[in-house]
């Protein structure tokens, strides 16, 4: 059976401002009104 | 544009992905959101490991137009933090992979820029006015390099 990926979305700010600076990446934040 | 594969991938591969709903993490869109100017959804900005916002994507897009709109905003993360010559290899990389998107004229510019910066040389300027010569001629960006143009030598 197919799978569909997707992205895994945090909420966490701070956290994910360390990890990218551990993982030397950009953060992407999305300001989000889709449905869930 | 999210449930886009190649979306997914490109997200996973170059960025750590937060979200903020303006239902499910509420008191979060509402700080953040008055934090950043967040004024519409969806926005999407790109930052640094300080927060620091580099780049603003505002309305949905076709999953091409999104990645090119990314890759416009790892580019200005470079041009920002002043590695011209890493930021010139992203630009292109824009004009190459999405020739016909609404980015490659603004990623052709700021290849430029981005060349001259980092050599000093401004050829690099007069080539990119000639680049536009040859494509995207009826985009604004091809009006703001057109001073850089090379004037013949007067007698």
């Amino acid at each position: 059976m197919a799978t569909t990926r997707a992205i895994a979305w945090r909420h966490d700010f701070d956290p994910a401002l360390r990890d990218a600076k551990a993982q030397r990446k950009l953060v992407l934040l999305d300001f989000s009104a889709a449905p869930m | 544009m999210y449930p886009d594969p190649r979306v997914v991938d490109f997200i996973d591969d170059h960025f750590v992905p937060v979200r903020f709903h303006v239902k499910d993490q509420h008191d979060d869109f509402k700080r953040f959101g008055a934090h950043y100017g967040a004024q519409w959804t969806p926005t999407v900005l790109i930052l640094d490991e300080e927060g620091n916002e580099h780049y603003r994507i505002e309305g949905s897009l076709p999953a091409d137009d999104f990645m090119s709109q990314l890759m416009l905003g790892i580019a200005r993360a470079a041009f920002d933090r002043q590695d011209y010559r890493a930021a010139e290899e992203l630009y292109r990389r824009v004009v190459e992979s999405f020739p016909n998107s609404e980015a490659a004229p603004e990623a052709l510019y700021w290849a430029g820029v981005s060349k001259y910066r980092a050599t000093n040389d401004p050829s690099a300027l007069s080539a990119t006015a000639d680049a536009f010569a040859q494509r995207y001629q009826s985009s604004s960006w091809a009006k703001k390099a057109s001073v850089w143009r090379a004037r013949p030598a007067s007698a």
